[in-house]
């Protein structure tokens, strides 16, 4: 109890401190967002008139204490640069990187287990050597990249998927699904490659362990000791990188989403920056903040189901 | 470095989309769909769906296909009629009067009539008690009068030449609240939905017959908000696009799916030099700058030829005002170092150049300028700065040394011009030219064309004479229109021109 009350003070003061640098970066930021909005042809009225309506022409301090003033209710005030709520804003971008964080992360999964299964049994052999050497490129290769050249082969030479068009989950399950896919593997594909270099390593850490040797001695075969136990004590250590990585995907992958032309949160996000819209970065880097938080609580949540030593120790220093 | 590398993985991406395009160039499947739905990238997301309340032109190049204005223009600039019939200048030009043409309706079905265009007017002069929207209006227009549902007067304060051009106004309806979420006007497509951070979406409007080329064929019209150029080229080759500005070095790559459509965007690239600053405040070193720089190589190497050689402020767009055997600057080196000792530089000197660094071509100019520059000893370094520190620091503050961006120009060449006058708010040029000043007043108030013509000709002179600026070319604006389209017009104002596309059968 007394270890949940401290995290959520820990996470309170986080909180806090995050805004309060967001405030001091904008603080520093040349950019009139009336301006920006505007561009080199606005006449100066309509300058001031938008100035005033933003409320941008009240000082950078009173505007912070408003905006922590509304945050504490629940209210993420309004963006400067769409002139609807943030929060509203963060509702219809959050179901885009949501799904495409879950989709890849499934992805990831999928082609991590057995993958690394494959290359800890076959770790003598050639294929598996060049299999090594490929996740190598795996982790190297950047993202927009892979994307990229996911688009020329599905969607301009093979003309299969989609490009450039996100659909909706409510508008069309299915389309929804296929527009989403080709950037869920250019993400996973590095993930993944990342994932299993660290699961191969510890499989084979384990491997090597005395537990290994006793369950072959009591009779079990390579497969269901793997299986059965190593797997799982090794999936441990992965975990916490899987944890990274959905935190990082969930946080918006400003590329992916602009190569893919996704309305996720890591497209608002530039375009909160890039327009000076103080109350969106303010409200999307609560958001992140917050997805850390959470994320890391679920992440301790499943060592517990993974590992019950850890719960039976109460979870001391973590 | 790490630009070199997205630069060469840019290059090698276009030509692996050349190698895919060729390879299936017959896989294409829907060539007899109907196409009732075109897509067309734009680059900015709205400011603001109101138009009084709007600056941004891609905004306006969208929302000029909802609203209406009483004249309208055609590809060359010329006025042509639209929810006006006809037009009469009385009293020596301070008084328009506008004649409406009969039977339009706005979308939500209301009949568009005399008030409508008085309510505009008076909102944005700010004659009906609240503050003015527009300084150019409130300056110029004194009372608006209905004399009958389809007559308007405008009594001006002082004869302004350029009043027409402030009559591409988008008229608005009286009493009606909602234009900033739900805008609604008389033009051929009517607003459907706007999808903040996706798209804008039109819908055809039935009714429409004011203007007869832009009675719209196409049902639905989606401006889908794209900024990633890479992610535009796939978009076009995977159908998720049918029209969309593209780069010159990518023509190429499209294939034989997609009709060029190009012109000069009536836009004016430059060098800026701030002439309140050493050693820029010495012409002759501006003059030094002019002849070291070769134009047209920029023109050949960034632009790859698909660029209008400019020696002045004013686009070749505008024809009737446009002077086209202005004296300027032909490369020559050796008058450059010249001219640079004569100022007491023999030595050259170095300096700062900010460019944005979200316009490519600009920054690859500055790259070319660089290394012409140096030759006559001339040392730039270059800062890129994101778009909205380049506003701030060179465009408000005029705190720099040389720049480069470009203009884009208006229907009147006052509204342009007038960017060298002292008084002008955002002059960050800091020319400073008493006659040049007299000039462009003069112009304002000379209503015979002709003469009025030979004032701007008399100031693009000035400007080169002086060496106010590098002024280096109009960039072509290039749209790629797939061929299942045509008739994609490109304005000397940006006007995403719906209402005239039409089908290919």
């Amino acid at each position: 109890m007394r270890y949940a009350l401290r995290k959520v003070a820990a996470a309170v003061v986080t909180l806090f401190i995050v805004s309060l640098l967001t405030f001091g970066v904008f603080q520093i930021l040349p950019g009139n967002p009336a301006e920006i909005m505007l561009g080199v042809d606005a006449d100066p009225l309509q300058v001031e008139a938008l100035e005033q309506k933003l409320q941008i022409d009240k000082p950078m301090v009173e505007r912070y204490l408003n905006w922590v003033g509304g945050a504490i209710k629940g209210d993420l005030g309004d963006s400067i640069r769409y002139q609807i709520p943030v929060g509203e804003l963060l509702k219809s971008s959050l179901p885009v990187t949501v799904s495409l964080a879950l989709l890849s992360i499934l992805l990831t999964v999928v082609i991590v287990v057995p993958v690394s299964i494959y290359l800890v049994k076959n770790r003598n052999k050639k294929s598996a050597v060049i299999f090594s050497s490929l996740t190598q490129l795996g982790v190297s290769l950047p993202s927009f990249w892979v994307g990229i050249l996911l688009i020329l082969l599905f969607s301009v030479t093979l003309n299969l998927l989609p490009s450039g068009d996100y659909i909706s989950f409510s508008e069309d399950p299915m389309g929804s699904f296929l527009s989403l896919i080709l950037p869920s593997c250019a993400i996973a594909i590095g993930t993944s490659a990342t994932v299993i270099r660290y699961l191969k390593n510890t499989l084979l850490d384990e491997m090597t362990q005395d537990y290994v040797r006793t369950a072959r001695s009591k009779g079990l075969t390579m497969n269901q000791a793997l299986y059965r136990h190593v797997l799982k004590n090794a999936l441990l250590p992965s975990l916490t990188i899987l944890g990274m990585i959905v935190v990082d995907v969930l946080g918006g992958s400003v590329i992916i989403e602009n190569v893919f032309n996704l309305p996720g949160i890591g497209r608002l996000l530039t375009s909160g920056v890039g327009n000076r819209d103080f109350p969106l970065v303010q409200g999307i880097v609560f958001y992140l903040a917050v997805t850390v938080l959470v994320m890391n609580l679920v992440i301790d949540i499943l060592y517990t189901v993974v590992d019950p030593r850890i719960r039976i120790e109460g979870g001391e220093n973590r | 470095m790490k630009k070199m590398m997205k630069r060469a993985l840019a290059l090698l991406m276009a030509a692996s989309i050349a190698v895919a395009g060729t390879g299936c160039g017959n896989k294409e499947k829907d060539a007899s769909k109907k196409a009732d739905t075109i897509k067309i990238a734009v680059s900015a997301e709205p400011d603001n769906l109101n138009p009084m309340l709007s600056a941004a032109s891609d905004t306006e190049g969208i929302m000029m296909n909802v609203y209406e204005s009483l004249l309208t223009f055609d590809t060359d600039g010329n006025f042509l009629p639209c929810l006006a019939e006809s037009y009469e200048i009385e009293d020596e030009g301070l008084t328009y009067r506008f004649k409406l043409k009969k039977g339009i309706k706005f979308h939500d079905g209301k009949d568009f009539s005399a008030k409508d265009v008085k309510y505009t007017y008076e909102t944005l002069a700010g004659l009906n008690g609240s503050e003015p929207l527009k300084q150019v209006m409130a300056d110029v227009l004194e009372a608006v009068e209905t004399p009958d549902e389809e007559t308007v007067l405008f009594r001006l304060k002082h004869v302004d030449a350029g009043f027409l051009c402030k009559c591409i106004v988008s008229i608005q309806e009286k009493d009606y609240k909602d234009d900033e979420t739900h805008p609604i006007g008389t033009g051929p497509y009517m607003f459907k939905e706007y999808l903040q951070g996706q798209k804008v979406i039109l819908t055809k409007n039935p009714n429409y017959h004011t203007v007869e080329s832009r009675i719209p064929e196409i049902e639905n019209v989606e401006f889908r908000i794209m900024t990633d150029n890479n992610a535009i080229l796939m978009a076009l080759k995977s159908g998720g696009l049918d029209i969309a500005t593209v780069q010159p070095e990518n023509i190429e790559v499209l294939g034989n799916k997609f009709e060029i459509v190009e012109g000069m965007r009536n836009a004016v690239q430059l060098m800026s030099m701030n002439n309140a600053v050493a050693p820029f405040d010495n012409e002759k070193v501006r003059q030094a700058v002019n002849y070291a720089i070769d134009k047209d190589e920029i023109i050949n190497t960034v632009t790859k030829g698909h660029g209008r050689r400019l020696e002045s402020f004013l686009s070749p767009s505008m024809q009737a005002y446009y002077k086209d055997d202005i004296k300027g600057y032909e490369t020559n080196l050796e008058k450059a170092k010249e001219l640079l000792k004569e100022a007491g530089y023999p030595d050259g000197f170095a300096i700062t150049m900010k460019v944005p660094s979200n316009y490519q071509e600009h920054v690859d100019a500055a790259q070319v300028i660089k290394s012409q520059l140096e030759k006559v000893g001339i040392i730039v370094e270059i800062q890129l700065v994101e778009w909205a520190q380049w506003l701030d620091q060179v465009y408000k503050n005029a705190d720099y040394q040389t720049s480069i961006v470009a203009h884009t120009g208006k229907l009147d060449p006052q509204d342009f011009l007038n960017r060298f006058t002292s008084t002008y708010g955002k002059n960050y040029f800091k020319f400073s030219n008493p006659e040049y000043d007299q000039l462009v007043i003069d112009a304002a108030s000379t209503t015979v064309q002709e003469e009025r013509a030979e004032i701007y000709k008399e100031c693009q002179q000035m400007l080169a004479d002086h060496a106010a600026a590098v002024f280096i070319q109009d960039p072509y604006l290039i749209y790629a229109v797939n061929k299942n389209f045509t008739n994609m017009n490109i304005y000397p104002v940006t006007f995403y021109d719906m209402g005239s596309i039409r089908t290919v059968k």
